[in-house]
Formats: structure tokens, C-alpha cells, sequence
């Protein structure tokens, strides 16, 4: 069976899909890509269903050998691989791909044709970094098998998204928007080198503890919660289940991945939208996914 | 029941703020609802309330709203499943439980008397969340409420079980934490290679036994 050979990890890689679902009640998220808009068409333009596993790298991209010829591809951020991105590459039995240091955002995608071949754990093959369940980061000299997931012949014309990772995140209203008034919305914030894929932990002014007492409650990712110290924290793909401070905003659906793009000391900034509007733009980002269909 | 949407992918369903076991009946009738309906992703139960998780491109916040009513009504009050009990053995106080002489302090009982009561009381499992698998339990003797550390701890050991105001609970990995630390289980409370995960789940009964101090607590996976 085909496979690849992890020559080396880069900072941090680990194998995504778009998540395990139907375990928040027993406190375990969904994990996933962090970019899975980049995931979704990675795979799509290789021929594979849009949620085949996929290897997902954090800010300095690996190397990569391929035991067969086969077909990848790079999406996300441009981790300086000299391969072109946003379509299929073929590459030949013993090549190594070489990523390196970001040139834009936080992550990048390689997707090969078939899949990654991991086992599925409740349904998933993502990796939880904080609890282990789906598999741990990439080490040197690991091997993964190659899967049989195709579904459609590869596409080598490149089809860069349109959206841009610019502007301010939109989000829509939170459970306890009423406690606050516009300090989210109008100062700028810096994602602090804390961030993980449990949470982005952004730092600027302090925002004032609301007066209310809030019930510990379930919490959707993109949640904006402002802890007692005013620091707001975006829940991230590995997040709590629950949690008790309350939630001015959520960042919207369609702007997911521009979270999974974010990179330590990166600004930013909210606009708020409302749910119609937040389903518009997710609705043409899915029309530009599915031309690749 | 207010429903509210919490993003642009989730609805908040609420039954009030007020914790109590006719609530708690609420919160599982309403899982027991939306198990297993096409297009929700994930439900969030917690002490009053539920967070249900859609899939946008497949449902409306409207949509569900409607099969939330609508499922509501189709679904019985009695629990169908059947109650599980779980006996979580604990070696209290010394390494296992730092803070147990504090909560003797703040509660104005002998440590061996915390001890008792804790031990001797029926746990409800409100919910599972928080970060991993963490059981929120319902039914600590009300005589032992302890106020959070007010700076929480950087490390708290996995099993260990917990204080926090008027809850109890245990924690399942090693994390920090702020509630106070009485004892400590070799029960796993998680184990990722089981499906599902977590021992504990939502409706489970709970009682601690204690481990005798003469008793050797067998070095265990952890």
C-alpha cells in the first residue's frame, strides 16, 4: 500500500478532517481543521469527498515522502514549497515535499488523492490535541497509509479562493450581547502567542465585567467569551463544551477560516452583522467551494 | 423554554436559572429529543439549559425551532433508560486532597466529619462538559459549600475530586482548575480508547467510597 513518511513534522502537524460530531454532551468538541474552508476544496480539487483526512500544518510546514505517484495538493497559507497552490500536483514515487515558514497565515493543508488512511475514532479522523482522541502531532518517521477515498478526476487548474483574510471578523450577536455595550466592536485587538486550537486569546483594552450572573451553558465555536480580566477569548475547534462567562458576539460561519489563519500578533478587529446577513456570505462561499464539485 | 439563537449555527433553549432536579428533567427530555436528527451537529446540555449545534446549510434557526416543539411532544416524560449508579472509590485528604483542611476550616467541621458527609451523600450527574468530560454533580450536602480558590491552580491532578461553591466534581485529565481538591480517585474517568470516552454521563448516579489509608492504591495507567 502507498504511503507517505513524515521526514519531519515542521512545528506542528497533525492529521484533520472537518471534525467528530455528536459527542458535546459527553464534553468532547468536534475538533477538525482549523481552516476548513482550505480543507474542503484541498481535498475536493484532489477528487476526494470534501472531509477526507488530510494533514493540517501550523505556522512552519514538514517534509513529506510519497512512496507511489500520486496527487496532492496545497491549500491554505503559502508555506514556501515552491508547488503551486490552490490545485492538484502530481508528484513522483520517492519525492519529498518540502514546506517551510508561512508567507501568510497560520495554516496549510496538504491533501493527497484517496486520503489519508487512519483509523476513525467516533466517527472521525481528527486529532484532539488536548485529549489524545484521534491521535497525537506528527513525529519524524512516522508513516501514514494512503486511503482509497477518491471520488472524481483531480482538477490542475488552479482555483484560488476570492474571499480574503481581510477586514474586520464578523460576528453575530452572542447569548449575553444585551450585558455589553460596544467595547468589542470598536477597539483593535492583538492575538496573543497563548492561542492554541482550544482558543484564540486576543489582548487590547479591557472590556468591563458585566454586572450579571450567568449559569454555566453550552458554548458553539467562534464563541467570543470575556472572562473577569476583560480579555476576550475566541473559542477555537478543540473548545469547552460549556463554559460560564458570558458572550457578547460569535463569530460568523463563513468567516471560520479566517480563524484557523490567524498567527500570534495578528490584529483584529469585529463588525457586527446579523444572522441574515452571516448566511449570505456563507451561502457564496459555499457556491465558490462547490464549483469544484 | 426561551430558544435564542447563539450564532448563526445554534439555538440556546433555556428552562430558566434556577438549578434544580425538575430543570435537569427538562434538559435530558430534550436531548433524549434531538438525539440522532439529521443536520444538528451537537448538543450541549448543561444545569438548565441546551445549546444545540446545526448545520446551517441544512437547517434554519426556525427550522429547528420547529422540530424542537415538535419533537417536544413526542417524547415521553420518564426517563426510558435505565438509572446507572457508579461507586468512584477515593482516597481522601494528605497528597490526594490538598484543600481538605481548608474546606474543614471554611466549613467549621473536623476533616473526618467532610469526609462522612461527602462520602455519604447521592450525586446526581447534571451534566458532562467544561473542557473534557469533566461531570458537574448535583447533591453535595449543602453544609459543605466552599468558596473557589480565588487564583486557580496551575495543575490540578487527574481524579481529582472537587469542590467548587455548592458543586461537586472530578476531574478527568490533569488541568488547571480553581475548585477546591478533597480527595483523589484511580478510577479513570476518561479513556479515549472507549467509546464513549468519558464513565461518567448525564442522569448517572454517583457515590464516593472511601479508600482506607492502609489501603495501597495500585499504580494505574495514569
Amino acid at each position: 500500500m502507498s504511503h507517505i513518511r513524515v521526514v519531519s513534522p515542521g512545528m506542528l502537524t497533525t492529521v484533520q478532517d472537518l471534525g467528530r460530531f455528536g459527542y458535546a454532551h459527553f464534553g468532547i468538541s468536534a475538533s477538525g481543521a482549523a481552516d476548513p474552508l482550505a480543507l474542503r476544496a484541498g481535498n475536493l480539487l484532489v477528487g476526494n469527498a470534501e472531509n477526507a483526512p488530510a494533514l493540517e500544518m501550523t505556522l512552519a510546514g514538514g517534509a513529506f515522502e510519497f512512496s507511489a505517484p500520486t496527487v496532492i495538493s496545497l491549500t491554505g497559507s503559502d508555506f514556501s514549497s515552491g508547488l503551486p497552490l490552490w490545485c492538484a500536483v502530481e508528484v513522483a514515487a520517492g519525492q519529498t515535499v518540502r514546506c517551510g515558514r508561512s508567507r501568510s497565515g497560520a495554516r496549510s493543508y496538504l491533501c493527497v488523492r484517496g486520503g489519508i488512511g487512519v483509523p476513525l475514532v467516533m466517527g472521525s479522523a481528527s486529532t484532539h490535541l488536548m485529549t489524545g482522541v484521534g491521535g497525537r502531532a506528527l513525529r519524524s518517521g512516522d508513516t501514514l497509509a494512503i486511503g482509497d477515498a477518491a471520488v472524481r478526476r483531480p482538477r490542475p487548474a488552479a482555483h484560488p479562493p476570492p474571499m480574503l483574510p481581510d477586514g474586520p471578523l464578523r460576528a453575530t450577536p452572542g447569548p449575553q450581547a444585551d450585558w455589553f455595550s460596544e467595547e468589542l466592536y470598536s477597539a483593535a485587538w492583538r492575538v496573543s502567542e497563548e492561542s492554541n486550537r482550544m482558543g484564540l486569546r486576543l489582548r487590547g483594552p479591557a472590556i468591563p465585567s458585566p454586572a450579571g450572573h450567568m449559569l454555566t451553558e453550552g458554548v458553539s465555536l467562534g464563541a467570543i467569551q470575556v472572562p473577569p480580566d476583560g480579555q476576550p477569548i475566541v473559542l477555537f475547534v478543540e473548545h469547552q463544551t460549556t463554559g460560564g462567562y458570558p458572550k457578547p458576539a460569535n463569530v460568523i460561519s463563513a468567516d471560520f477560516w479566517r480563524l484557523g489563519q490567524l498567527r500570534p500578533r495578528d490584529e483584529v478587529r469585529f463588525q457586527p452583522v446579523t444572522i441574515e446577513t452571516a448566511l449570505r456570505l456563507l451561502r457564496d462561499q459555499e457556491e465558490w467551494l462547490y464549483a469544484l464539485v | 423554554m426561551t430558544i435564542r439563537p447563539a450564532s448563526d449555527r445554534s439555538l440556546l433553549i433555556s428552562y430558566g436559572d434556577e438549578i434544580s432536579l425538575e430543570t435537569h428533567r427538562h434538559v435530558r427530555r430534550l436531548v433524549r429529543a434531538l438525539a440522532g436528527v439529521r443536520g444538528i451537529l451537537n448538543l450541549h446540555p448543561a444545569y438548565t439549559s441546551v445549546l444545540v449545534d446545526f448545520d446551517p446549510r441544512l437547517r434554519s434557526h426556525a427550522a429547528i425551532e420547529a422540530l424542537v416543539r415538535e419533537r417536544l411532544e413526542g417524547v415521553g416524560d420518564s426517563a426510558p433508560e435505565a438509572v446507572r449508579t457508579v461507586e468512584i472509590p477515593v482516597r481522601y485528604g494528605g497528597e490526594s486532597g490538598p484543600d481538605l483542611a481548608d474546606v474543614a476550616r471554611h466549613t467549621g467541621l473536623a476533616p473526618e466529619r467532610v469526609v462522612e458527609l461527602h462520602a455519604a451523600a447521592a450525586y446526581l450527574v447534571y451534566f458532562v462538559g467544561f473542557s473534557t468530560c469533566f461531570p458537574y454533580l448535583g447533591g453535595l450536602p449543602p453544609e459543605l459549600a466552599t468558596p473557589r480558590l480565588s487564583a486557580p491552580r496551575k495543575h490540578v491532578p487527574e481524579g481529582s475530586v472537587a469542590i467548587g461553591g455548592s458543586q461537586a466534581g472530578i476531574y478527568p485529565l490533569a488541568s488547571p482548575g480553581g475548585w477546591r481538591l478533597i480527595g483523589r480517585t484511580p478510577l479513570r474517568l476518561f479513556d479515549r480508547d472507549a467509546t464513549p470516552p468519558p464513565l461518567l454521563r448525564m442522569g448517572d448516579r454517583v457515590r464516593f467510597i472511601p479508600i482506607p489509608e492502609d489501603i495501597p492504591i495500585p499504580e494505574g495507567p495514569r
